[in-house]
């Protein structure tokens, strides 16, 4: 058996490690808004001719595009943002790419979003994060109901949970201003995904808590917390194995439309068996106990 | 063998052929012989426009307008020659929308003018002065009126475009081989338009569509029924005959949102998906054996029935798949592992404490059974607040994310409880496997 509870205070230090420059990341850049909520026109350019960035940049310069994003995407093709312009622009825009740079030029995929539109979006996505905030929280004092404590047992799993959306939009932050990741729509999603697959792992490992207090494991509620992650390991890294498997194979081989959303949830899935092992029993733990320095040898219990 | 498993099993065979069936490409019930492919997979252009209802008659009420304007469209969409296009109308607080998917359109730009249009078309007059000679304005440009008449009840009326049959057409001028939009009028426009050309004859007459003059022919006769317009390239007199036919706009629509997506990228990203769902259940399949063994490989048996339940229910719904809805799916796959894995771990525990392997199997299920339950309710509470986010404005990527994780989630449970159990018990009662290190305990 691993002493999983004993070693608690490495594991809250290795989030926080994570967590602390994310959230000074989030305040200082806060997230790159996609065109979903801060309305624009984005596109990807196809040239029959391979060109430079520097090329297209100075030719969108030349027409009067200078506030353009130009970001080089897969297959020599090139990635452009611009605040919102009319299909009328975008033709003239194209044709002007395509006399300048002496190529046959192809809109492969275009996504204009009016700010009308963009502000909907930001309204419903909050909504959305609301009602599922307080579907969750009903959720969960239905589902410890039966602990010992309901409120301690519900706000533990609550701070384990929101460590993964920190941990999720953290990441993200940092990328956006690393490598110009944007959130958009299918990000929220992937986040709201999370939190489903986050609450159900924390819940695996909190009824076998109980399960075991309510056998009389051990009378130290330390080792009680121990052996019900210990007997959830299996099921946690292996359920949650499964489910990265197929993600990350998503990630490397699907297609750019989905990136955000899968790797959302490659972020979140991966963080929350952690924290479902690592983070949600101990603060049980640290509740019942305080930050308890002592190392302790977990023994092994029946 | 257990009593009552038998029938079971068979009837989850039984389905599974079924289900084996229907996924097959050209077969199918209720006419769905193909997958519903969404616009990401398929190529074409998402295209959202607003109505702007400020400017509508007050007489009208909103959902009239709305109706209306949707009706138009579907007849513009149709008449181009998109198939199984998709018109929606969309209201909130911020106004009334109308969405349209046009699968595999090519050129976009023609589409979002033939849609958007409100294609006004009335006919004018030049303006005279005291003298009957044209008022020109500083350009040296014709003034123009909209041509007026008394109708058949006595009252003046505007010619325009509202007294045409909706049977315009392009036709090709047989001299010049240009192209011409032949129109005819009904009895009232007959009229109207009988008394314009009479008093205008050996004038130009002005046609106007939504304010642009698009050609100004001079009346060589009085006519009653029929004309022509020149003037116009051969798209452009396509677009005038459809928007002709469908009837003019009663309000302004402005496009608010585009999302086109080329039909190489979607085809493209239809493979790289289903590469990365077949290596990542592939790897799931060997993992799950290779951990759990034979309970493994029954669970695996389970999934492989689930994705092909899961497929055929997408197919006869049909649920429209698009790339995060494939993922959608993909992680429902991962995550219907999850109960299978309660019950082999519970399996391999119940076997340690010594229990004979008929009675870990049920109780092994029965001490699983609250948490594959509690398990999913999370994730169906996510789908449920996902599929009203993407409803809300349309936003056809998100749903399909939402719908597919949902069906499968729901599903997983089903073949976690029923399908695995059904196998587990069954291979018991025929006393084939029995080992218990065929369950991953190690002794």
């Amino acid at each position: 058996m691993i002493d999983l509870v004993g070693k608690r205070n490495w594991f809250f230090l290795i989030s926080a490690i994570v967590i602390i420059p994310g959230i000074i990341s989030l305040a200082v850049f806060g997230l790159k808004p996609g065109v979903d909520f801060s309305s624009g026109t984005a596109m990807t350019l196809h040239f029959d001719k391979a060109v430079e960035l520097s090329q297209v940049r100075q030719q969108l310069t030349n027409v009067g595009y200078d506030q353009a994003v130009v970001q080089p995407a897969s297959g020599g093709d090139f990635f452009v943002r611009l605040p919102e312009i009319t299909s009328e622009q975008i033709t003239s825009l194209k044709d002007s790419l395509q006399t300048g740079l002496d190529t046959a030029v192809t809109v492969s995929s275009l996504y204009s979003v009016s700010p009308i539109v963009a502000a909907g979006t930001v309204r419903n996505t909050f909504i959305a994060v609301i009602l599922a905030a307080v579907g969750i929280l009903l959720y969960i004092s239905w589902a410890f109901r039966k602990m010992p404590k309901p409120i301690r047992w519900g706000t533990c799993a609550i701070i384990a949970l929101l460590h993964d959306l920190v941990v999720v939009v953290a990441v993200f932050s940092i990328l956006g201003w690393a490598a110009g990741v944007e959130v958009d729509a299918l990000f929220v999603t992937g986040v709201l995904a999370v939190v489903g697959v986050s609450v159900n792992n924390i819940v695996v490992v909190f009824d076998r808590i109980r399960e075991n207090m309510k056998r009389g494991v051990s009378r130290d509620f330390e080792v009680v917390v121990n052996y019900g992650i210990n007997e959830s390991l299996g099921r946690s890294l292996n359920t949650g194995l499964a489910t990265l498997f197929v993600v990350v194979a998503l990630y490397l081989l699907g297609g750019a439309t989905t990136h955000t959303l899968v790797l959302a949830l490659l972020i979140g899935i991966a963080t929350g068996i952690y924290s479902s092992l690592c983070i949600a029993g101990q603060l049980l733990v640290v509740w019942e106990k305080g930050f308890a320095t002592r190392k302790k040898e977990a023994t092994n219990p029946v | 063998m257990k009593r009552g498993s038998t029938p079971l099993l068979i009837f989850i065979l039984v389905l599974f052929g079924f289900c084996l069936w229907v996924i097959w490409p050209g077969n199918g019930i209720f006419g769905r012989n193909e997958f519903t492919l969404g616009l990401d997979l398929k190529g074409g252009s998402h295209l959202v426009y607003q109505i702007d209802l400020s400017k509508k008659d007050p007489a009208q009420s909103d959902a009239d307008v709305i109706e209306a304007v949707k009706q138009k469209i579907e007849r513009r969409v149709n008449a181009y020659g998109v198939t199984e296009p998709i018109i929606q109308t969309i209201n909130n607080e911020r106004g009334s929308f109308v969405l349209v998917q046009l699968p595999g359109v090519t050129d976009v730009d023609q589409a979002i003018k033939l849609i958007g249009q409100t294609a006004e078309l009335d006919f004018r007059e030049e303006v005279l002065d005291a003298n009957g000679n044209p008022v020109k304005d500083a350009d040296g440009n014709p003034e123009w009126v909209v041509a007026k008449a008394k109708g058949s009840d006595g009252q003046e009326r505007e010619l325009t475009g509202k007294y045409l049959k909706p049977n315009a057409q392009v036709i090709l001028e047989s001299q010049t081989n240009k192209p011409e939009v032949a129109f005819e009028w009904n009895s009232e426009g007959a009229v109207l338009f009988e008394q314009i050309t009479q008093r205008n004859l050996q004038k130009p007459l002005g046609i106007f569509l939504d304010n642009q003059l698009i050609s100004a022919p001079t009346v060589q006769a009085v006519i009653k029924e029929k004309g022509v317009i020149t003037g116009l390239n051969l798209e452009e007199a396509r677009t005038l005959a459809i928007q002709l036919n469908s009837g003019s706009l009663d309000v302004p629509l402005t496009l608010v949102e585009r999302r086109d997506i080329g039909a190489t990228l979607g085809e493209d990203s239809l493979k790289k998906s289903l590469e990365a769902g077949i290596i990542g259940a592939a790897m799931v399949i060997i993992f799950m054996i290779a951990y759990y063994r034979f309970s493994g490989l029954m669970a695996c048996l389970a999934l492989i029935v689930y994705v092909v339940l899961n497929l055929a229910i997408f197919k006869l719904i049909p649920v429209v798949l698009t790339l995060p809805g494939i993922a959608g799916f993909l992680v429902s796959v991962g995550m219907g592992v999850d109960g299978n894995v309660l019950v082999a771990e519970r399996l391999k525990e119940e076997l340690r404490r010594g229990r004979t392997l008929g009675a870990a199997i049920e109780e092994g299920f029965r001490q699983s059974w609250s948490a594959i339950l509690d398990a999913n309710v999370t994730v169906i509470i996510a789908c449920v607040v996902l599929y009203w986010l993407g409803n809300t404005f349309g936003n056809f990527l998100v749903l399909g994310f939402a719908v597919t994780l949902f069906i499968g989630t729901v599903l997983s449970m089903f073949t976690q409880v029923v399908v695995t159990r059904t196998f587990l018990r069954t291979i018991v009662g025929l006393g084939m496997v029995k080992s218990p290190a065929a369950y991953g305990v190690s002794k």
